[in-house]
């Protein structure tokens, strides 16, 4: 018969469809989400003061020529709690670094800091996410780095670990 | 006895762990615009954009705080006279393609808008294929 083959057509097919969910059962799909917007220069917001003890966060603080770890967080969660000995690493080497606190509250981003430390020179409330969205951030905790122009050159999603710290003072280095 | 009463009792005490942020949810994030017609506007692009959070959700399915606030920025620009696809292309110069579920014209998604024709092609010549064959029995009999 001719078309012989053709029978065995759908059991190929089949096999072909399985071995893919197999694939991406076995792979699963990076999840994380990066921003487009490395390369860009910052958008521009101003956000009222987060904590008691620190100023408010203006985009303009970014374009003062020296690079700065700008770090999204929030009170309620919790890797931003496993992140912060390394902010707080990271400030000890010198590097400075802005926060921008998500969905939150003065008096809890205030226990936050208390408990966990506080790394930051200046913190801003971005109670709406929105100015989270206009950097392409997908979650907390994420951290930028913008260089002394106000362009961002790097993004770092999730908590940072201890064995990052190294890497970003060398991006923050290079970027002076 | 004594003890599993104060194990009972215990367990009233315990507090749900807050997971997201103790915050009321946005404006706009569950509540239509007045406006219908904008309305159906911010919502048939809110089926359309992908939640960060849940990330097989539109963000008009989706319980996240992320995805309440983006919903009301939506409804927000909507309401401000901002067209619903100026937002979407804001949208993707931020997060890529991904975040919308549009497909669009890319050379990446050709098969899927090739496809269709494709099998209308190949399922009309086995039709045109059968028709024929059977006009030729016909002739026979």
């Amino acid at each position: 018969m001719k078309s012989g083959w053709l029978l065995w057509l759908p059991l190929a097919l089949f096999a072909a469809l399985g071995a893919l969910f197999l694939g991406g059962l076995l792979h699963p799909e990076e999840r994380v989400i990066t921003s487009k917007m490395i390369g860009k220069p910052l958008p521009a917001f101003t956000l009222p003061q987060a904590a008691s003890d620190r100023p408010a966060l203006v985009s303009a603080e970014f374009a003062q020529g020296k690079p700065r770890l700008l770090n999204i967080f929030a009170s309620w969660c919790v890797p931003c709690a496993a992140e912060s000995p390394q902010l707080m690493a990271l400030a000890q080497a010198g590097v400075p670094i802005d926060g921008i606190a998500i969905r939150d509250a003065r008096e809890d981003v205030d226990a936050f800091l208390a408990r966990w430390g506080n790394p930051y020179s200046h913190i801003g409330l971005d109670a709406r996410s929105s100015v989270q969205i206009a950097l392409g951030s997908s979650g907390v905790p994420e951290t930028f780095l913008i260089d002394g122009q106000g362009r961002i050159v790097f993004q770092h999603v999730g908590d940072i670990r201890a064995e990052d710290v190294p890497g970003i003072i060398a991006k923050w280095k290079a970027a002076q | 006895m004594r003890a599993l009463l104060c194990f009972l009792l215990a367990l009233l005490l315990v507090q749900p762990v807050l997971a997201q942020t103790a915050l009321p949810p946005a404006p706009y994030a569950d509540r239509q615009l007045d406006d219908p017609a904008q309305e159906k506007k911010a919502r048939d692009l809110m089926l359309t954009i992908r939640c960060l959070t849940c990330q097989s959700q539109s963000i008009a399915d989706s319980n996240a705080s992320m995805a309440g606030d983006l919903r009301s920025e939506i409804r927000q620009r909507i309401a401000a006279g901002e067209e619903p696809e100026h937002i979407r292309q804001w949208l993707i110069e931020r997060y890529g393609d991904w975040i919308s579920y549009e497909p669009t014209a890319d050379p990446i998604l050709w098969p899927l808008w090739g496809l269709p024709i494709l099998l209308l092609i190949v399922g009309g010549l086995i039709a045109m294929g059968r028709i024929r064959r059977r006009g030729k029995k016909g002739d026979g009999a």
